[in-house]
């Protein structure tokens, strides 16, 4: 017998993944929750059919939402989490002593149970005493914190499930306004390939810009994602990306990654013609990509 | 409860049985069951069009029906306690006009608040009947029309015994409601009917702890917008009427003005609601409620807006209150209603119901989830931060009392002028002026103009609302009564 996970990444393409034992499978008030044994990913996590991580290439993703602000922010000392229920970037997170507070918002309890059973590594660092984990939707938790992060990082799942809410404008603002005068909020921003998924990523991308003075965008290849190819959103009140990117304090810290180098921290700005056109073609006044 | 089976839903069910004995058509509807409009077919779908069909003997026919509509109103007036309902298809508008048509002759008097939708007054120009309006109560704070006190129902009657009718609204737009109940008592005492506009009201008779409906209070007549919170489709609509009101001389008057090729897709979408709404009405209204109550106290919470709800009830002209609804007082940040409505549309790609000039209103209903509403509150706590101002220069919403020169029909027919706003002091109006929504007129055909309702329209157009009535589509010109009267 054969048994294939399958995703559609566009109308008409579909990401299949064999599968050898279907690990974990539950439906919550807010989404169909599977875990599923395969030879070539270990185990992966759908939520609504959608692979939201695979133990194989998870570490490319919490790694580059993760490093790539704290390699900038100088002092990183309370840090918000949204989504994120499997635990990867607490993981990352928990790497630096300099952080004193994480406050992790999942809206379901059932994704922290569900990976805590069956991704242990990933949720490994959860019971950091630092780790705080809300269950509550993240509009309604934002939206009462004031001037009090350092670095908000939203991983949510895509923009047309039950996180919807977390792609719009009011989101934006509620976390600027959660965040310190030199605050940074890093979200991932989706694949820029397929149609559906661009215009999705140009609206999203709009909303920041305006609502941020600084907003840059910049990749990672992420094998079971749409495309193999996904994006990330940086904005920050104060620092740039490149310019405040301060090498040698984090080279410093000695920690050792697997995606994320500080090469790659810059290399990964520099993004293909066409995506620089979507970019442009919603931003009000264009970032100086030379 | 139900005297009959509320699981049944002939005419989806007649449909359904339709579909599959896959009858050839050679009548209307020439798209022949969506072949012959392909791009159309394609946008609404196989299903939808496929039921797109004609009356015939196994569909009933809604001019006259003895089977599968008959059945459905039968249920609906089951579900509704009354004493028979009539599936309409021309909205609520029509429902409306249809029990003005039916209880007043030219030159009957109608005993009314000013604050009707303009359906209502469009029904005067077509019968000819003359209203006396009770000039609704005004909350001075929210700047929003209340219920009609039983003090001055009490004294129009007095004052007009020849009327034949008195119209309520329950509830107004706002979620407010009149002593429907006493109102109903006065009116039968003096002989007349009691009409009632349930336009926003459906989910009175479904939820639990709700303002009454107007079968419950002995209404004679309620127009019931079963497609705004009871979940079936545009247009559709429902007309409900007591034991004293006579099935044939109504179905009479409906079909006045009624299409004899009544919607399938909306006689189908009245049957389903209607059996949602007998079964699971009582729990999905009492969420709504909580819903609604939720966001009152986050709203409440962000500061500078007033969410009002029940606190408001006096007992007289707010003898109830709708919780369902979410209506917002925005003033106090500044900003006038319909500024915060074009902002939740155009900064934040929320749709809301209005916004007029101190307020807003969100529509909750059968399809709401806590997580819009999130979404809803934040971008208002995010409009305060962003865009509040201290407010000078907002004007206060002040009910005007009109003067009723002749009547809306008259008024209507008379031979009229256009002329620029600012040269039309003191004249007669003979068409309509209003904001849209909410569609209650600032103007009816047949008042007086004065320079308050200048100044209010002025200014509701700076502001940014919709307006609508006259012939000039800019609102620059207004046509007025030829000979001064």
């Amino acid at each position: 017998m054969e048994l294939w996970f399958s995703e559609f990444h566009a109308p008409d393409v579909k990401h299949s993944i064999r599968v050898d034992r279907h690990l974990y499978s539950h439906k919550s008030d807010y989404q169909q929750i599977d875990i599923y044994e395969t030879p070539e990913f270990g185990r992966v996590l759908t939520l609504d059919g959608n692979v939201m991580l695979t133990e194989r290439d998870e570490f490319i993703y919490d790694e580059m939402i993760t490093h790539v602000p704290m390699a900038v922010h100088p002092n990183v000392q309370d840090v918000l989490v949204i989504g994120a229920g499997d635990g990867g970037v607490v993981r990352e997170l928990a790497r630096y002593d300099s952080i004193r507070c994480i406050d992790l918002v999942e809206m379901d309890d059932q994704v922290v149970k569900a990976c805590r059973m069956y991704l242990p590594e990933n949720a490994s660092r959860l019971d950091d005493a630092r780790v705080h984990i809300y269950f509550d939707n993240a509009l309604r938790f934002i939206r009462r914190c004031h001037a009090q992060y350092d670095l908000i990082i939203v991983d949510s799942t895509d923009p047309f499930g039950p996180s919807e809410g977390h792609f719009t404008r009011e989101f934006y603002g509620i976390c600027y306004n959660a965040l310190r005068d030199d605050g940074i909020l890093v979200n991932q921003q989706g694949s820029p390939f397929y149609r559906h998924d661009a215009e999705a990523m140009q609206r999203s991308h709009k909303r920041i810009a305006t609502t941020f003075p600084i907003s840059r965008v910049y990749q990672a290849h992420i094998p079971t994602y749409a495309a193999g190819y996904w994006l990330f959103g940086f904005a920050s009140k104060k620092y740039h990306p490149i310019d405040h990117f301060n090498k040698e304090k984090w080279l410093s810290l000695n920690l050792k990654t697997n995606y994320y180098t500080v090469r790659l921290h810059v290399g990964a700005f520099y993004l293909p013609a066409f995506l620089e056109r979507l970019l442009e073609e919603v931003e009000d006044k264009p970032c100086d990509r030379t | 409860m139900y005297k009959l089976d509320q699981n049944q839903a002939p005419i989806h069910q007649a449909l359904q049985k339709f579909r599959q004995m896959r009858v050839v058509p050679f009548d209307v509807p020439g798209h022949k069951r969506g072949r012959g409009n392909p791009e159309l077919t394609a946008f609404l779908g196989e299903q939808c069009v496929g039921i797109d069909v004609n009356s015939m003997k196994p569909l009933d026919n809604l001019c006259h029906p003895i089977s599968v509509i008959r059945q459905a109103e039968e249920l609906a007036a089951d579900a509704f306690g009354a004493a028979h309902a009539f599936l309409m298809v021309g909205g609520t508008t029509s429902s409306v006009q249809s029990m003005v048509l039916a209880t007043c002759k030219p030159g009957d008097k109608i005993i009314l608040p000013r604050n009707v939708h303009r359906s209502v007054i469009n029904a005067l120009v077509l019968c000819g009947a003359i209203p006396v309006y009770v000039n609704p109560e005004v909350d001075s704070r929210l700047g929003i029309s209340l219920g009609m006190k039983r003090e001055q129902v009490e004294k129009a009657i007095a004052q007009h015994p020849d009327a034949v009718a008195v119209l309520v609204n329950n509830p107004t737009y706002y979620g407010i409601c009149s002593d429907l109940k006493a109102i109903v008592d006065m009116a039968h005492q003096a002989g007349m009917y009691c009409l009632a506009d349930e336009a926003h009201g459906t989910h009175f008779y479904f939820g639990e702890n709700m303002p009454i409906s107007a079968m419950a209070a002995g209404a004679d007549f309620a127009s019931v917008s079963m497609h705004k919170s009871g979940g079936s489709l545009t247009q559709s609509s429902l007309l409900l009427i007591g034991p004293n009101v006579q099935e044939g001389h109504v179905r009479k008057i409906i079909n006045l003005t009624q299409t004899t090729s009544g919607s399938y897709l909306l006689m189908s979408s009245l049957d389903i609601s209607r059996r949602n709404l007998a079964l699971r009405g009582k729990k999905v209204f009492s969420q709504v409620v909580s819903m609604a109550e939720y966001a009152r106290e986050e709203i409440n919470a962000i500061g500078g807006y007033y969410a009002f709800g029940r606190e408001l009830i006096n007992g007289d002209s707010i003898f109830d209150f709708d919780a369902t609804k979410l209506s917002i007082h925005t003033r106090d940040i500044g900003l006038a209603g319909i500024e915060v409505y074009d902002l939740l549309r155009d900064e934040y790609d929320i749709q809301i119901e209005f916004g007029d000039i101190g307020n807003i209103l969100a529509y909750l209903s059968i399809g709401d989830r806590p997580a819009e509403l999130e979404r809803l509150v934040s971008a208002l706590a995010e409009i305060r931060r962003r865009y509040q101002t201290d407010g000078s220069g907002l004007m206060n919403q002040e009910y005007i009392d009109p003067e009723v020169v002749i009547s809306p029909q008259d008024a209507f027919y008379a031979e009229k002028v256009s002329v620029p706003l600012d040269e039309s002091v003191g004249k007669v109006c003979s068409e309509f002026v209003m904001c849209y929504p909410p569609g209650i007129p600032i103007l009816a055909p047949g008042e007086r103009i004065t320079p308050a309702i200048l100044d209010y329209i002025r200014y509701a157009k700076a502001k940014g609302c919709s307006m609508t009535g006259t012939e000039d589509p800019d609102i620059a010109h207004i046509n007025i009564l030829q000979e001064d009267v």
